[in-house]
C-alpha cells in the first residue's frame, strides 16, 4: 500500500468555493418583483442608470402605466401626501407595506384594497386594474408626478416603455412631466453592440 | 480526536484491530456540502447581473403656450428632413414642409435596417459636409484612448457651430400606429449617424393623409 492517498485534498478547492458562494450571496441584491414585466427596445447608448434617487415611469405592453420612486422616506411621504389630496387614508401598516414596494400600477380608489392585499391577490388585482390614470380628467400620474419632484427635486426621471408599448401613450406621459417641468429625462433601454461596420 | 483527514496516515500509530474500527466513524464524508455549495455558487453565479440597463438622455424643449409664433425658430426648409415613423416598422420620409396650398411633396418608404434609415442619413450629412466622416474619427480616437472625451465634446460643439446653417435638421414624427420600440429605434439611429438636432414631434392632419394615401399604394 502506498503512503500517500491516492485521493486528492480538496480542501482548497472547498475553501475557494465557499468563498464564491459567499461573495455572489453578499453582492447580489435581489429586486422586489415589478408590477409589470417589460421587455425593453436595445440602444446604444451608454449611458447607465443609478439604482437610487430616480423616479421611474413604466409603461407596460397594454399600455399600463406603472410608477415608482426610489428612497423609502420619499414613497412614505408621497403617499401620505397623495392620500391628503385624494382623500384615502393610509393606515400604517399600509404606508409600511408602500415604502418597501417596487412599482405599482392602481388607481387611488384601489390603492387601499392593493396593498393590504397579499401577494398572489395583488397580482390579481393589478391585472385587473388598467394602470394608473394619465388621461386629462383624472390624471392621478400627473400628481405623482408632481408629489415625487416636490419630495425629491433632483431626482432622475426615467421612462420605461415595452417595445410594443403604442406611442400616443409614451407621448403623454412625455407631456405630463413636460407639464411638470421635466424636460430632460431617461428612456430606459437594454444595451445594444454598437452599429455593424 | 476528530481531526480530519489531511492525506497523511495520523500520527504514526500502528494499526490495531480496536483502532481500525474506530477509524471509520472518525472521518466526515463531506460531498454533500460540496456539492450543496457548488450548486449555489452556481446558481448565484447566474442570477447576478452586473451590468445595469442602460438610458438614453432625450431633452425636450420647454413648453410655453405663451411663446408667440414669431419667437420661434424657424428651420430651413431645404435642411429639414421629415421621418414619419409608422406601424409594421415602415418609415416614411420627405424633405421640406407639407404645405396644403402647394404640391405635397412625395414620400418614400424605408426601414430601421443598415440600408434603410441609416444610408440615407449618412449620405445627407456627408452631402453637406465633407468633413462629416471627421466625427467617426474622433469616436473611434476617444474609444482607443488617443483622444479625452473633453476634448471630443469641444471639438464636436466647434463643428456644429461652425456648421449651425447649414447642417441637417431632422424631425422624428412618429404616428399614432407607432410603437415605443420604433421611436427608440429613431433616436438610436440619430446618436449613430451623429445628427446634430433633431427633435420629437407628432404628425399632423396633412401627413398623416399622406401616410394613408401611401399605405394604399
Amino acid at each position: 500500500m502506498p503512503k500517500n492517498s491516492p485521493s486528492i485534498d480538496m480542501t482548497p478547492m472547498v475553501d475557494l468555493a465557499f468563498l464564491l458562494v459567499t461573495f455572489f450571496m453578499l453582492i447580489s441584491q435581489f429586486r422586489a418583483e415589478e408590477a409589470a414585466v417589460i421587455d425593453m427596445p436595445s440602444s446604444v447608448s451608454d449611458l447607465k442608470i443609478p439604482d437610487k434617487d430616480i423616479m421611474m415611469i413604466l409603461v407596460d405592453k397594454e399600455d399600463h402605466v406603472f410608477f415608482t420612486i426610489t428612497g423609502q422616506d420619499t414613497r412614505r411621504t408621497v403617499l401620505e401626501s397623495m392620500g391628503e389630496k385624494y382623500g384615502v387614508a393610509f393606515e400604517e401598516d399600509q404606508i409600511t407595506e408602500f415604502s418597501n414596494m417596487a412599482s405599482f400600477g392602481v388607481p387611488m380608489k384601489e390603492m387601499k384594497e392593493y396593498l393590504s392585499a397579499g401577494s398572489t391577490e395583488r397580482k390579481k388585482l393589478q391585472e385587473k386594474s388598467a394602470g394608473i390614470p394619465i388621461d386629462s380628467l383624472s390624471c392621478e400620474l400627473c400628481d405623482w408626478v408632481f408629489y415625487g419632484r416636490i419630495n425629491a427635486p433632483r431626482f432622475r426621471v426615467a421612462i420605461k416603455g415595452d417595445q410594443v408599448s403604442g406611442y400616443p401613450t409614451i407621448r403623454r406621459v412625455m407631456d405630463i412631466l413636460q407639464d411638470k417641468k421635466v424636460n430632460k429625462f431617461n428612456l430606459i433601454t437594454n444595451m445594444e453592440s454598437g452599429p455593424a461596420e | 480526536m476528530a481531526d480530519l483527514n489531511t492525506g497523511e496516515e495520523g500520527g504514526g500509530k500502528k494499526k490495531h484491530g480496536k483502532q481500525r474500527a474506530k477509524k471509520s466513524s472518525t472521518r466526515i464524508d463531506m460531498t454533500p456540502m460540496v456539492d450543496l455549495g457548488f450548486l449555489l455558487l452556481t446558481f448565484f453565479i447566474l442570477t447576478t447581473t452586473f451590468n445595469k440597463p442602460q438610458a438614453m438622455e432625450i431633452n425636450m424643449p420647454v413648453k410655453d403656450d405663451e411663446l408667440k409664433d414669431e419667437d420661434k425658430n424657424k428651420v430651413p426648409a431645404e435642411h429639414t428632413l421629415n421621418i414619419i415613423l409608422t406601424d409594421n416598422n415602415i418609415v416614411y420620409w420627405y424633405f421640406g414642409v407639407a404645405d396644403p396650398n402647394k404640391p405635397l411633396p412625395s414620400l418614400t418608404k424605408t426601414n430601421y435596417t443598415q440600408d434603410g434609415i441609416r444610408k440615407l442619413l449618412i449620405k445627407e450629412n456627408n452631402k453637406r459636409h465633407n468633413m462629416y466622416s471627421q466625427i467617426e474619427a474622433w469616436k473611434k480616437d476617444v474609444s482607443t484612448g488617443k483622444m479625452e472625451d473633453s476634448d471630443y465634446k469641444e471639438k464636436l460643439k466647434a463643428f456644429r457651430e461652425s456648421n449651425k446653417m447649414s447642417s441637417l435638421i431632422v424631425l422624428l414624427k412618429p404616428d399614432k400606429e407607432s410603437n415605443y420600440k420604433n421611436v427608440v429605434d429613431a433616436l438610436d439611429e440619430m446618436a449613430i449617424c451623429n445628427v446634430g438636432s433633431y427633435a420629437l414631434l407628432e404628425t399632423n392632419d396633412i401627413e398623416n393623409q399622406m401616410v394613408a394615401n401611401a399605405n394604399t399604394f
